[in-house]
């Protein structure tokens, strides 16, 4: 064994130390304890690993996490007027009195730290299954760190289309509140779905999300993550795609000192279309990172990532994603675009996309990006009257446009829009 | 309207003289024309004037109703009254035409100490405007000259100018790139907005725009310097002999 992977497997040993596996949840009771294997052979992220260069892990696998302060800047939250089931965590433990009943038709939905001993058959299908498939060919010791202690989280089966959206809310009120949720979504075969997740969650957040998507099925995912200057995060979703689904996410990151977002999708049925987009505003110090990895096992599937980021005052962005074809998966559509608009000299952009193909019939491409604002369509903007700031947030809500257009409900696309026009005003001051 | 006296004007970049001393006086209501050959300084004018970074004013000055122009960011010229139609109308992806220009008139609405104006009478006023330009409801949603033809945008700049309705307008070459019918429903929408309190400065290298927006003073420009001045009579001299016999006159 090698020294880096003994340190590691020294670092999660040292951190597991004292930790024990939540009592609740008999039937999660193995791929918890698989999970915490799992972890002990990987070790511990390091910033000597290949898939952590970029981004230094240090606090997110520090013992104590460092304290984050949320802020309101007076707008209402992300979502409020969208209808739909509220199911709110504070500090990353459930809150029922601020949550809506947890009945709508066509779902179940249950609570990971409630669900006991009972035998909820078809989320142990899941629960720490897509997780761990996940960890080939790059290992992710935080979701597996993630599967084995999360105490709280929600179950969520669909089985039949809903009249509305999930709404996954998160409260950040303790400063030093270092919070673990862990869910589960199963769409049955040709069920809709949209899930919707806001909030700064707590001052270190690890989440893990694992969506199987049975045949004909459609997720639609939707996430804003911001009002936190100082949080931290890790969050992972797993996704397992059948015959001619789709599964779709955006996320929207603004502020945070460091925000590590992993996908990992499985194509394993023909003509599965999986999209991911993300747009991150950062200033200041910040540090943004997708990491995205899309397996393609099956004939005439596509994929799409499409991640914007907009850096200033030495914000720091981040793009690994990958696309890996298998031998079989014939005549896949794999395209992938990652561009950074960089507002000073001062903040930084690295990308690493990359493609693994060993089918022949296939169509892929990526392409990377770094640039500052067109100084012709801004002069452009300026002639007409349109004052210097805000030529430059229309400028940069039009780089952004694309990612955002990945949002298939017009209205949840305004309210992102609207969201992101906030910040920018604010910005301005 | 517009007084330009002894402008001088050197690239930022590299150390090259581009106007050397341009005097010229547009009065409202009137249509002033500027010609000359190629590389003679006709568009550094234009920019300079509204406010492009890269040049340098070495001296003379440029003053808008007794207001000094050069001493304003190019959005303040905007709203001060004076209006670029750009030789090359820029594209601007993800910024529909519409938001832009609604964006456009309140942004000098608002820094003249005037009302914004409501979205429906905004509607009301661009519907009216884009018709006479034949712009249809598909060209105003699109975004700003995004997979316009040359005339399309040429077009546009014009409904721009139609709806931001400034004092002193200055067309760079808006005849290039135009077939005769796209000239002709841009010289009309130019010939809409003549009126006694706006004057015009049209730069173009060729004398057949002048056919449809008739000026009133012609100027040859030739080296960084007006060269001559005359009426109508000067643009038809120019079509008959060429530049060359001007400009060698003059030197």
């Amino acid at each position: 064994m090698n020294a880096l992977r003994q340190a590691k497997q020294e670092a999660a040993a040292s951190l597991l130390d004292g930790a024990t596996l939540p009592e609740a949840g008999g039937w999660s009771r193995a791929a918890r304890e698989d999970a915490l294997a799992r972890l002990r052979a990987m070790g511990l992220p390091s910033k000597r690993d290949e898939y952590w260069k970029f981004t230094d892990p240090g606090t997110l696998t520090a013992r104590e996490a460092p304290k984050a302060v949320t802020f309101d800047h007076g707008e209402p939250p992300v979502f409020d007027a969208i209808d739909r089931l509220k199911i709110v965590f504070v500090d990353g433990v459930f809150d029922a009195e601020a949550s809506d009943d947890l009945s709508l038709e066509g779902i179940e939905i249950a609570r990971l730290a409630e669900t006991g001993s009972a035998d909820i058959h078809w989320a142990g299908d899941v629960y720490g299954r897509l997780e761990a498939r996940g960890q080939s060919p790059v290992e992710r010791p935080l979701a597996a760190l993630n599967t084995a202690l999360a105490h709280d989280g929600v179950l969520i089966r669909v089985s039949k289309t809903p009249s509305r959206p999930v709404s996954l809310i998160y409260h950040h009120k303790d400063d030093s509140s270092d919070a673990m949720l862990h869910h589960v979504v199963k769409l049955e075969k040709g069920a809709s779905f949209t899930l919707l997740e806001n909030g700064p969650a707590a001052a270190r957040f690890n989440k893990c999300l694992e969506v199987d998507v049975a045949d004909g099925a459609a997720f639609h995912h939707v996430r804003a993550q911001g009002r936190d200057h100082e949080r931290r995060a890790i969050t992972h979703m797993f996704a397992r795609l059948g015959e001619e689904s789709t599964f779709k996410s955006f996320t929207l990151t603004v502020n945070g000192k460091l925000t590590r977002n992993e996908c990992i999708i499985e194509l394993t049925g023909d003509n599965a279309v999986a999209h991911v987009a993300g747009a991150a505003l950062g200033d200041g110090d910040f540090v943004h990172d997708d990491t995205v990895f899309i397996t393609h096992d099956a004939e005439d599937c596509e994929s799409r990532q499409v991640f914007k980021k907009v850096l200033r005052n030495g914000a720091t962005g981040v793009f690994q994603g990958k696309i890996l074809v298998q031998p079989d998966a014939q005549r896949t559509d794999g395209y992938q675009k990652s561009q950074s608009l960089l507002l000073d000299g001062d903040s930084q952009f690295l990308a690493k996309p990359e493609l693994e193909i060993y089918a022949d019939d296939v169509a892929c491409s990526h392409g990377s990006t770094s640039g500052a604002i067109d100084e012709e369509a801004l002069f452009y903007l300026r002639a007409r009257g349109i004052p210097e700031g805000t030529a430059t947030d229309f400028l940069t809500l039009a780089f952004l446009a694309e990612a955002v257009e990945e949002i298939e409900d017009e209205t949840l696309a305004e309210e992102i829009r609207g969201r992101l026009e906030g910040w920018l005003a604010r910005r301005r001051g | 309207m517009l007084e330009i006296k002894g402008l001088e004007v050197k690239l930022e970049e590299e150390d090259k003289q581009i106007l050397k001393g341009v005097d010229l006086s547009v009065e409202a209501g009137k249509v002033h024309a500027i010609m000359g050959p190629n590389g003679s300084g006709k568009s550094t004018l234009s920019y300079v004037l509204s406010g492009k970074d890269g040049y340098e004013v070495t001296a003379g000055s440029a003053e808008l109703e007794g207001a000094d122009l050069l001493d304003m960011e190019p959005e303040e010229r905007a709203a001060a009254g004076l209006f670029l139609a750009f030789q090359y109308p820029v594209e601007i992806p993800g910024v529909g035409n519409m938001t832009f220009l609604r964006t456009a008139v309140n942004a000098q609405r608002k820094a003249r100490g005037q009302e914004e104006l409501s979205a429906t009478e905004f509607l009301k006023d661009i519907r009216a405007k884009a018709k006479d330009l034949k712009i249809d409801a598909e060209m105003l949603k699109r975004p700003v000259n995004v997979g316009f033809s040359g005339g399309e945008k040429k077009r546009n700049e014009i409904l721009q100018m139609a709806m931001l309705e400034p004092k002193m307008c200055i067309l760079d070459e808006t005849d290039s790139g135009l077939d005769v019918d796209a000239m002709k429903l841009v010289a009309d929408g130019v010939n809409a907005l003549r009126e006694a309190g706006r004057g015009f400065l049209v730069i173009t290298h060729y004398q057949r725009l002048l056919d449809h927006i008739k000026p009133d003073v012609v100027h040859i420009m030739s080296d960084g310097r007006i060269v001559k001045t005359g009426g109508p009579e000067l643009a038809l001299e120019v079509e008959n002999n060429g530049y060359a016999d001007i400009v060698s006159e003059v030197a």
